[in-house]
């Protein structure tokens, strides 16, 4: 898989969690413009892990903050799977 | 508890003058909310002080004698004639305190029959005695897993586990609570060859449900996992010997550390870690929450090791805080509220209360109809629920749980929820 398909699956992932509809762009962040709360982020990071079949441990989630960086980490994590 | 993974706040305050943002700007939106609930008349429901404790179920609180239904004294032992009179004695013997490390001259005798009981109580070969349960996860866990070691743990996990994930720099991994396929899926995808802890617990005090340990400690057994659970709120209770949840399940031997406290069943202060591993006596050496810290008072060791001794032949008042856990479950659903599990299955029984306005009126309510319980909210619960956690007592009385029942369905008419 390449950045962009894994741009895509991610983004189909979102969209559940995606209550209020925001534009997801890659500078689109978590906490701030997502407003997920710390139940979310488990669900969500869940459904990905399982989806690329990758553990993203919370050391590394500690390191995300907008969906860019996520891509770019659930990218790099799936080459190495 | 779940705030492990709450992130910290990084809103803007909306109005940001230079000079009124400082390190305490962070804690603004807590102090909100906190203004806003007392604005509203409420009494504060974290500011409740004991004037005056008659017995393990029984205190004087804002002048009014109140039925203690929130604290974790399950196995009523803080009152035991013997364990007070073994408190005084080493009081007298061995003095106020030890003023020093356990490694340096902070282990007295005391420390040393602790340890003994907890061996005998578990028939385990190693016993270590912390200042606090707090300090036992934190130190145990910070130092078996650290750089490049992975934990695997349920998200509901109490905080104490978190700092020791924390502090120990290990790569964490959490999972849904009390879901052994979410367990085993993270667990499958961790490099074989690295460290692997599991994290556990026997009870979880937010909504006092069980864990499957039975089939979880056999998944983390099938990757090669290393398995810490921690029975704090089961010590005493669950298990034919009262060892916990662990007992009941049947994996007491295949688990490699057991995590307790003093503070609950046992009645006084402090916390431990029992093994069977071979090498379990160097954590002495290297776990710097035992290290760097003063040992406990002789009186506490001396009244923990009387407590342990004697909950060892508790098997009547097991029996009987079941029946209390069970009548008190049936009666509130009876009135119609809503619980935090479907059968009881531990000694604390959760209810859910519709949000926390409500939640905080039921408790003063209950309160000032002399009942005294655990206020719970969030971030500190699951889902991010409100709770009035009850934690029953083996010296409550059947008469007791009966007039706690008419208590809750007083104050739950005068709020209106049922
Ligand atoms: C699950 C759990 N572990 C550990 C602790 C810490 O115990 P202590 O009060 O001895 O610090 C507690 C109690 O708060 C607890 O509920």
């Amino acid at each position: 898989m390449d950045r962009a398909q894994v741009d895509a699956k991610i983004r189909e992932l979102a969209e559940p969690f995606n209550k209020k509809g925001v534009t997801i762009t890659e500078e689109t962040t978590f906490q701030n413009d997502l407003e997920f709360d710390s139940l979310t982020v488990m669900d969500f990071v869940a459904e990905i892990e399982d989806e690329f079949d990758i553990i993203i441990s919370m050391n590394q989630q500690a390191e995300i903050e907008n969906y860019g960086q996520l891509v770019d980490a659930v990218n790099k994590l799936q080459a190495d799977a | 508890m779940s705030e492990g993974i709450s992130q910290p706040d990084q809103r803007e305050p909306i109005e940001a003058h230079a000079g009124d943002k400082d390190l305490f700007s962070k804690f603004d939106d807590i102090i909100a909310l906190r203004e806003g609930l007392l604005a509203t008349g409420q009494t504060d429901p974290f500011n409740l002080v004991m004037e005056k404790v008659l017995s393990p179920t029984r205190a004087i609180c804002n002048g009014r004698e109140t039925i203690l239904l929130g604290t974790y004294n399950y196995m009523g032992m803080t009152f035991d004639p013997d364990v007070v009179e073994a408190g005084k004695q080493a009081l007298a013997d061995f003095g106020t305190g030890t003023t020093g490390s356990r490694v340096l001259n902070g282990t007295y005798q005391g420390h040393k029959e602790c340890e003994e009981a907890l061996r005998d109580f578990y028939e385990m070969d190693h016993a270590m005695v912390f200042s606090t349960g707090y300090q036992a996860n934190l130190g145990i866990i910070s130092t078996i897993a650290g750089k490049g070691d992975y934990i695997i743990l349920d998200i509901d996990s109490h905080a104490s586990i978190w700092d020791g994930c924390a502090m120990g720099n290990a790569e964490v991994v959490p999972f849904k609570h009390n879901d052994i396929e979410a367990m085993e899926k993270r667990l499958k995808r961790i490099p074989e060859d690295a460290g692997k802890l599991v994290i556990l617990e026997g009870v979880y005090s937010m909504l006092g449900d069980v864990a499957p340990l039975k089939e979880m400690v056999a998944v983390a057994k099938k990757y090669g996992a290393m398995v810490l659970v921690d029975e704090a709120h089961s010590m005493g209770f669950i298990g034919d010997n009262g060892r916990g949840v662990v007992e009941d399940a049947g994996v007491i031997d295949d688990v490699d550390f057991i995590i307790g406290t003093f503070s609950k069943s046992v009645g006084t202060v402090g916390g431990f870690c029992v093994s069977n591993h071979p090498k379990f006596e160097i954590m002495r050496l290297v776990c710097r929450p035992y290290v760097f810290t003063a040992s406990l008072p002789p009186s506490v060791v001396a009244t923990a090791a009387t407590s342990i001794r004697k909950l060892m032949h508790g098997s009547n008042k097991r029996a009987h805080l079941w029946e209390n856990s069970k009548n008190l479950h049936k009666g509130l659903r009876d009135l119609g509220f809503k619980l935090g599990t479907e059968e009881p299955q531990s000694a604390i029984i959760a209810v859910i209360m519709p949000d926390l306005q409500q939640g905080a009126a039921m408790w003063e309510a209950l309160i000032k109809n002399g009942l005294y319980v655990n206020l719970a909210r969030p971030p500190a619960t699951p889902a991010n629920m409100t709770l009035l956690r009850c934690s029953l007592c083996a010296e409550h009385s059947e008469e007791e749980v009966a007039q706690i029942l008419d208590i809750f369905e007083k104050s739950g008419k005068e709020i209106g929820i049922i």
